[in-house]
């Protein structure tokens, strides 16, 4: 399994040709704590860089984006019922959505570890 | 997910704790003019939590503290002055006491909340950040023939907050058990010539605690030996306790188009200024807040309860049924109650929707989500009275 990232701290976890997508640590940390999350409809198509999920802090609202065109084939439940799941495993069970890969071609714009954390450096 | 926004590239202030929060870990952002902390490392939501069960310490030094110093010599003469430019009656607050008002435009609006305090030879105004400036030169242009008007630049100011705050406070200052909610006055904490005052800005009981700004350091530190009590708490906590409290933020849930009727603030214009009072009148914008008192006004702040758990904030707009096409009004402050583990917010609607109970809905990202009334505080506050 491959993880890569986007520059907007989407991670995704590849298995064949399904993407696993949540937000890094890194963004958690930015948005303190989290206190609801809005997940997509499964079965919806999503287009790349499309808002797709919504995370809330205390203090703001922020969009998840599709880090990849594709079709949502799961969601997970766990972080909405306990939205602080995003804290304190963010890489992790606190995965957001996942996504059947339209175009395998669209991974080839995201980064790897070492280039993500140096973009986060 | 988007790249939270940018700091602007302007000079900002610091306070005299701005070392402090720097050591303590705190997360300095800008507000109002000032670089603030906004959050410790445990983050808003331990921070509120522990300020309700526990205490927090604020720095608010931000805010403006202003003597008004009567020429005369006679307190009254000052008080007289102030109620030019207030709805309130500034006379009848006795020495040692303090009292909340508004600072209103010939419109009726409200240029910046404050509180007023008799320091028995002169006055003391606490303002709001952004507002200092202006309320300073409004107190020097109208009230320059009765007052001295000084502002304090050389205090800093703490806030005290929580129900451990006056045990707390009373191992520096053994006096301040004795303070009833809006007792105000000089007094000595930790050796220091401070001015105390019984309240605060979150719901709970507490003390604000005006410090010369040399001493500010010593002050807090003491305050925040006791770590299992005190944490330093920031303004992240500081807004979801207010708006837990239901408490107005200037500039958001009240500011220069809403008048303190419209604003839910009856209860701060006692009725010696309001029509058959005896100084009814005579401050800016009377003729409109005094018709208001009389006959109601067209639409009013109310608190809101969404029924989900999503939050609903500042500038979403509300609507009187799920598909109707024109918003009835809009949010003025809203998000997450950590002690309500759920959403709250509050915003203006027609006098004929703002009973409670009633449901109304938000838009949120294109969704009609419901809500409804709700009474204010949501969290009910625990002042000495």
């Amino acid at each position: 399994m491959t993880t890569l990232y986007t520059s907007d701290h989407e991670w995704l976890s590849i298995d064949g040709d399904v993407a696993t997508i949540g937000i890094t640590d890194y963004a958690q940390a930015q948005l303190g704590d989290v206190v609801f999350v809005e997940l997509p409809q499964v079965g919806r198509a999503l287009k790349k860089a499309e808002a797709a999920a919504v995370v809330e802090s205390v203090k703001a609202a922020s969009d998840v984006y599709a880090p990849i065109t594709g079709e949502v084939v799961e969601v997970n439940q766990a972080i909405v019922d306990e939205p602080a799941l995003v804290n304190t495993d963010a890489g992790g069970k606190a995965w957001f959505f996942k996504l059947k890969i339209a175009d395998k071609g669209e991974l080839g714009g995201l980064m790897d570890e070492a280039a993500y954390k140096a973009h986060t450096a | 997910m988007a790249e939270p926004a940018a700091a602007p590239s302007v000079s900002l202030k610091r306070t005299p704790l701005h070392a402090l929060h720097v050591s303590l870990g705190g997360k300095m952002v800008p507000f109002a003019g000032y670089e603030m902390p906004v959050q410790y490392a445990p983050g808003v939501l331990k921070e509120h939590l522990h300020t309700r069960s526990a205490a927090g310490l604020f720095d608010v030094s931000h805010m403006g503290q202003v003597a008004l110093v009567p020429k005369s010599g006679k307190v009254a003469d000052a008080a007289a002055a102030l109620e030019r430019l207030v709805p309130q009656d500034i006379i009848g607050i006795p020495p040692g006491r303090q009292r909340y008002a508004q600072f209103t435009n010939p419109d009726g609006g409200i240029l910046d909340d404050l509180m007023v305090a008799n320091f028995g030879e002169h006055l003391v105004l606490v303002v709001n950040a952004a507002c200092k400036d202006a309320d300073i030169k409004l107190l020097q242009d109208a009230l320059s023939d009765a007052c001295e008007v000084q502002p304090l630049n050389d205090r800093a100011l703490l806030a005290l907050q929580g129900p451990k705050a006056a045990a707390v406070l009373a191992k520096f200052c053994a006096e301040a058990e004795g303070m009833r909610f809006m007792d105000a006055g000089p007094r000595t904490v930790d050796g220091l010539a401070c001015y105390v005052s019984r309240s605060g800005y979150t719901g709970e009981d507490g003390f604000e605690i005006s410090v010369p700004a040399n001493q500010a350091e010593q002050l807090a530190d003491a305050l925040l030996s006791d770590d299992k009590d005190v944490l330093p708490i920031g303004l992240g906590a500081r807004d979801s306790l207010r708006l837990e409290a239901g408490l107005c933020l200037y500039g958001h849930d009240i500011d220069t188009t809403t008048t303190p009727v419209e604003g839910a603030l009856e209860w701060s214009v006692q009725k010696v200024r309001r029509n058959g009072g005896a100084r009814a009148g005579g401050f800016p914008g009377a003729d409109r807040i005094l018709a208001q008192f009389d006959h109601g006004a067209a639409r009013r702040r109310v608190g809101l309860r969404p029924e989900g758990r999503a939050p609903v904030r500042e500038g979403a707009t509300l609507f009187a049924t799920a598909d109707a096409a024109e918003p009835v009004g809009k949010v003025t402050s809203g998000g997450f109650g950590p002690t309500l583990n759920a959403p709250v917010a509050m915003g203006y609607v027609p006098m004929a929707l703002a009973a409670l109970d009633t449901k109304l809905f938000a838009d949120v990202r294109g969704q009609r989500l419901p809500l409804r009334v709700a009474a204010m505080p949501f969290v009910p506050n625990t002042y000495k009275r």
